[in-house]
């Protein structure tokens, strides 16, 4: 058996890492997938609390947390594509236009 | 104690693939170690009884979110990637924030939790059942408004993301110009934005 808060610890770990990478990270593209990091943190959290508490509502909420993910990846990757079709080699040093 | 073992595998690789994935240059390689920590938290819900979101974790997200962004890493050319200031400039004081973001949370996580009330699902009446179909029982009943909402929120995001992603009709020949002759790209930018 293993306890609850080794569970919590490494989600705790795994969303920090997460920060870690939005912060430092430059890349778009990589901070949108630190973003992930950081989901699957709150993921691991939610379904080891629901396993403890002998509930399934910690896994319902999970399922619509990919649900949500999955969405975000979609719309933040076309953003992605589009502020790279719109500035092609110009190195984005600010991105402080609204239309353009 | 097969499974603690498993468990601390599982934990090391989750923390070195995760660490790796933040701090290596090349952007597919990161994309390649949040795959493999994906299949390690599938394994993780394994030993949580939850094997329906074990399968999910690895359909979808493996499968379907991280070729996805495989993907724009593809349609992105790798030489001049899209890059944005960071929010923090100095890389020390992100990773002192993350830092001291964990100390405070395990403090806050480590010491003995009081269970609350337990729920009416025991792992005995799971597996009498099954996990998957405890899941949709709970999903189109109790939760059923918020599962119409998932459905409408992936909408908005398929809807988005054509919208977004779609060549306007004469911007892709324009573009095409641009990558041959790249003199002329600024003109091109000055043509948008006075347009």
């Amino acid at each position: 058996m293993i306890p609850l808060s080794w569970y919590m610890a490494l989600a705790v770990m795994l969303f920090c890492v997460g920060v870690c990478g939005f912060l430092t990270r430059r890349n778009v593209i990589i901070m949108l997938l630190s973003l992930e990091l950081m989901l699957n943190g709150v993921n691991l959290n939610l379904v080891a609390l629901s396993y403890y508490l002998d509930s399934v509502r910690g896994q319902i909420f999970t399922f619509f947390i990919i649900t949500v993910a999955a969405a975000e990846a979609a719309i933040g990757l076309g953003i992605a594509v589009t502020l790279y079709r719109s500035r092609r080699s110009v190195h984005v040093d600010t991105i402080n236009q609204l239309k353009g | 104690m097969f499974i603690q073992i498993f468990f601390i595998y599982c934990a090391l690789m989750i923390i070195a693939s995760s660490i790796l994935a933040v701090s290596l240059r090349n952007p597919i390689h990161c994309v390649l170690m949040v795959l493999i920590l994906f299949f390690h938290m599938a394994g993780l819900y394994l030993t949580l009884n939850a094997e329906f979101l074990a399968a999910v974790q690895i359909i979808v997200y493996a499968g379907a979110i991280l070729v996805l962004y495989l993907f724009v890493l593809f349609l992105v050319s790798l030489r001049d990637e899209i890059r944005l200031v960071p929010f923090i400039a100095n890389a020390w004081v992100g990773r002192a924030v993350a830092v001291g973001l964990a100390g405070v949370l395990l403090y806050a996580v480590l010491p003995a939790f009081i269970l609350g009330e337990k729920g009416k699902w025991p792992v005995e009446a799971v597996r009498e059942v099954t996990h998957t179909k405890v899941i949709g029982q709970e999903l189109y009943t109790t939760y059923l408004l918020p599962f119409e909402i998932a459905g409408l929120i992936l909408l908005v995001a398929l809807l988005g993301g054509l919208v977004l992603a779609r060549r306007e009709r004469g911007e892709g020949d324009n573009e095409v110009q641009t990558a041959e002759e790249p003199p002329s790209e600024n003109a091109s930018i000055q043509g948008e934005v006075s347009r």
